[in-house]
């Protein structure tokens, strides 16, 4: 019994460091990210003008580029999720088919996660998007016609499919994950009754992807609301290309209205946690589920 | 004859699969071959793939230019430390939950993921006014501390489900022989706990190495990281592709190299082993 004490003692011991620090890490900064948020505080313009209550809050809702904010957030994050979970689920099954050099083509889809922002925001904006030494402007006049300005006239559209390269190696290994973890019978007993593969896909393979995919979108939702680098090398904000990350980057460190941007702060994460608790959920399940 | 209709739809998928894995890697590619061109070469219409002359100056303009060792350093002991650091933290609270779980122990791992989806921006500026409060703006000690702490609830995470992999009988019988707790540490548990240290460092260093929201906006000359140096190059001035190119090139060439080998981690350890991993 003494034994057994000290073991739980020495175990909370052990946990101490880590539960301490990243509760340090959470409370600190989120009080004062919330402290800040209600007063009118400008650090180069006077400093600390007192309390103002809730006015950060509707004056960053109700400002001009508040909106358009959150249009171009809803665009990055929806565009995104939607092509890197379909064309995910594409070469997925693609990958899990029969082929020689799987594993090099593997290593080739994969890679452009491993890219740093910064280089696939720079490489994308000047080696393919520049309008005119960019490989699409070669492309385009090759058959003939005018070259785009990517990133001036088609910026939200740039920066998705930047965004989208980056993102579908992660979504095609965790949907391939989860296809190679399938029933192999079960897809053999299914082509032996002749289900034809489209059939297969829609009753058997997808069913089983649902979870999978589940997590993709969970997780991706939240890298994708605090993409930062990808927009600050390429458009800075520029071209309705502000997501709500980039808005409040502005308002703290660009025009040091802090108040005013921790408002939006504070927006962002509740924004962030309302991802969080759903995703939170499906992770819970399967600790329970590891469990028994 | 089925034999070699399966022949004919394995050569297919091979054709397609092939094609669609060169088009994605392709801009990596396009920039490690533009890395090689003069500045004249890079932006040649129509492009030039292999048949240019090929040159290394754009590599040794880009060390003299900004001193690109000084951030290959700064990257290096910033990924490096805060994984070591992280690490460090990580391996007795992973151990205690895996080994000695109480009724909390699930409450406290979820509450840990929920502190890596707190938004970064979120908390900018607190930690952005502490940092010149402290005297630890641009500093390398800093950015440590602060990559640590984002990729803590992932390390421990990471740790926590390859430790659960360790049959428990083995530690009884550790224990049975009367082994001290830090002796079953040391000769039991480590030994069988490497591979999965291992991994959660690789991807630990990966996550780190491409961090660019702390390193842009907590740096300036000093502590830069490559990120940093790379943004730098978001102002162009004159020809600049071959230059950017061998920057680049640069920068991700570790990492990629390291990225290969963690394909299997990164599934695990991004996704808080809510996907089951069988064969990967």
């Amino acid at each position: 019994m003494n034994n057994h004490l000290s073991t739980r003692s020495i175990a909370r011991l052990m946990m101490a460091p880590a539960v301490i620090l990243l509760l340090g890490w959470m409370l600190i900064p989120l009080t004062t990210t919330l402290y800040f948020s209600f007063k009118k505080y400008l650090p180069l313009r006077g400093g600390d003008l007192g309390w103002n209550g809730f006015d950060n809050y509707t004056r960053f809702i109700t400002s001009s580029a508040f909106w358009p904010s959150i249009y171009a957030t809803l665009i990055v994050v929806g565009s995104v999720l939607i092509i890197t979970v379909i064309f995910g689920t594409l070469l997925a099954i693609l990958l899990d088919q029969p082929m020689w050099g799987q594993g090099i083509v593997r290593i080739l889809v994969i890679a452009p996660f491993f890219v740093m922002p910064t280089v696939s925001g720079l490489v994308w904006k000047n080696m393919f998007m520049d309008p005119i030494n960019g490989l699409f402007a070669h492309l385009w006049r090759f058959f003939g016609l005018q070259p785009l300005e990517w990133l001036s006239h088609f910026s939200l559209g740039s920066i998705v499919m930047i965004v989208s390269w980056q993102w579908l190696p992660f979504a095609t290994l965790i949907i391939l994950t989860a296809i190679q973890s399938l029933d192999r019978d079960q897809i053999e007993a299914a082509e032996m009754d002749g289900a034809n593969p489209i059939k297969r896909f829609g009753y058997i393979i997808l069913p089983h992807l649902y979870r999978a995919i589940t997590i993709v979108i969970l997780i991706q939702t939240i890298f994708l609301l605090s993409i930062f680098a990808e927009i600050f090398v390429t458009t800075a904000g520029a071209f309705g290309t502000k997501t709500l990350t980039y808005l409040i980057f502005q308002r703290v460190l660009e025009s040091q209205n802090v108040g005013l941007g921790s408002a939006g702060g504070v927006y962002a994460i509740i924004l962030a946690n309302i991802v969080a608790i759903f995703l939170m959920r499906v992770v819970g399940k399967s600790l329970d589920a590891k469990k028994n | 004859m089925p034999r070699v209709v399966k022949k004919k739809r394995k050569t297919i998928n091979t054709l397609v699969a092939w094609s669609i894995g060169l088009l994605i890697f392709f801009p990596v590619l396009w920039t490690v071959l533009t890395s090689f061109k003069t500045e004249g070469q890079a932006i040649n219409d129509p492009p030039l793939f292999l048949f240019f002359d090929w040159t290394l100056e754009n590599y040794s303009i880009v060390q003299e230019r900004s001193d690109y060792m000084k951030f290959l350093w700064n990257s290096i002991i910033v990924a490096g430390g805060s994984t070591i650091l992280g690490i460090l933290i990580a391996i007795p609270a992973a151990w205690s939950m895996a080994f000695a779980p109480t009724k909390r122990t699930k409450d406290i791992l979820l509450w840990m993921l929920s502190t890596k989806m707190l938004p970064a921006v979120g908390v900018l500026y607190p930690i952005y006014i502490g940092f010149i409060k402290l005297g630890l703006l641009d500093s390398r000690f800093g950015l440590v501390i602060i990559l640590m702490l984002i990729n803590l609830p992932i390390i421990i995470w990471m740790l926590y489900t390859y430790f659960r992999e360790i049959p428990e009988e083995i530690l009884e019988a550790a224990r049975m022989d009367g082994a001290a707790l830090w002796k079953e540490i040391i000769y039991v548990l480590t030994p069988m706990a490497i591979p999965g240290i291992a991994s959660t460092i690789l991807l630990n260093l990966i996550l780190a190495w491409n961090e660019s929201f702390w390193t842009l906006n907590l740096t300036a000359a000093k502590a830069a990281t490559l990120t940093a140096f790379i943004a730098s190059y978001s102002s162009p001035e004159g020809l600049f592709f071959a230059k950017l190119s061998a920057a680049s090139t640069m920068a991700i060439a570790p990492i990629l190299i390291l990225g290969w080998f963690s394909q299997k981690q990164l599934v695990r350890g991004l996704t808080f082993g809510a996907v089951k991993y069988f064969n990967t």
